[in-house]
């Protein structure tokens, strides 16, 4: 809700000082928002359709115990897919700690979660492209999978 | 040739729309349907439909207000200054604090970062701040190292955020030589 007052707040700060720079922000605001209304609608649209096929919570326990490389790989496909919120995803990862997952599969997880989207990616594609937009979310599995193996090598769950 | 390209541009564009069309109209003839005749798949699908719409909604408008703001009142210079070439590492951790400090993950960082590179900021610091958007974010951070230990997190922090810089500069190097533009 505090982003609300910050608007609102800004806002008339905004209105106090200037009123017609105020008016054009507001008429940017509204074109920027149109500009990627489309892409938004496309978005939901796969995220309710995914969250049918796929119920979020039934996808976690599909994580598996290994730490091996193809269970971190796996962890990653699943964080790259799944669309759940940070505040559902972290408790869930905390009782798959105490189910005894490692931590390595569990940063596997959380970093895709968090770095590669695939349900976000109509959006992204509008303001980058699909290519660079591509990238970036390669580049995101990459790293989720550099982070896992480094956390799984700093906890001693994968030894060299 | 020039003018064939653009043709063809034309035509899978207006191709590209009717698709888009076809697939939002059936979607919601599906999602109408389900409603009248009580089918459980189109009723979930609406109502998940209908709640991210409102979680949106409370978050966007004013994103896009905030974004408005910024474009009207800060000066490009400033922004060059501090985020473009001339702003150096600096440049890198202003994106990581601002990325830390925001709400709404991607779908606000998006846009934000379309204002900021076209108000002068390098691509390298733009998909710095796009990269640290998603594994930031402090509240989300607080939450993970509730959960998972401070350690976890800690370490999750420090090679991420490295690595995020480092591909960003090579992102940007590789795209300076193509035309690359963000929208």
């Amino acid at each position: 809700m505090w982003s609300f007052y910050v608007t609102a707040i800004l806002l008339a700060l905004s209105f106090f000082f200037d009123r017609s720079k105020t008016k054009k922000a507001l008429l940017l605001a509204f074109k920027k928002f149109i500009f990627i209304l489309p892409s938004f609608l496309i978005m939901l649209i796969l995220i309710s359709i995914i969250l049918f096929l796929f119920p979020q919570e039934k996808i976690i326990t599909y994580l598996n115990y290994g730490s091996d490389m193809v269970n971190i790989i796996l962890a990653a496909l699943i964080g790259s897919i799944t669309a759940v919120p940070g505040f559902i995803a972290f408790p869930l990862a905390g009782i798959l700690r105490e189910h005894g997952i490692s931590y390595t599969i569990i940063a596997s997880f959380t970093t895709t979660l968090m770095m590669v989207g695939t349900i976000t990616f109509p959006v992204e594609a509008t303001y980058l492209g699909k290519r660079v937009a591509l990238i970036r979310n390669v580049i995101g599995f990459i790293i989720a999978i550099i982070v896992a193996l480094l956390v799984g090598f700093y906890f001693g769950e994968i030894a060299l | 040739m020039k003018k064939s390209g653009e043709k063809k541009e034309k035509r899978k564009n207006s191709l590209n729309r009717f698709m888009y069309l076809a697939v939002v109209l059936i979607y919601f003839i599906y999602i109408i349907y389900s409603y009248i005749f009580q089918i459980s798949s189109g009723i979930e699908m609406g109502a998940t439909l209908v709640s991210f719409v409102f979680s949106m909604g409370k978050i966007l408008p004013c994103a896009f207000i905030i974004i408005g703001l910024f474009e009207v009142w800060i000066p490009r210079e400033k922004v060059e200054k501090h985020l473009g070439y001339q702003g150096g590492l600096g440049g890198y951790i202003w994106a990581i604090i601002l990325a830390g400090t925001m709400a709404g993950g991607l779908l606000v960082a998006l846009p934000v970062s379309s204002a900021l590179y076209h108000k002068g900021a390098r691509l390298s610091v733009v998909f710095t701040f796009l990269g640290a958007s998603a594994v930031v974010r402090i509240p989300m951070t607080l939450f993970e190292a509730s959960f998972l230990g401070v350690e976890f997190t800690a370490l999750r922090w420090l090679i991420s955020i490295p690595l995020i810089i480092i591909s960003s500069y090579f992102l940007e190097k590789y795209l300076s030589k193509k035309k690359f533009v963000i929208k």
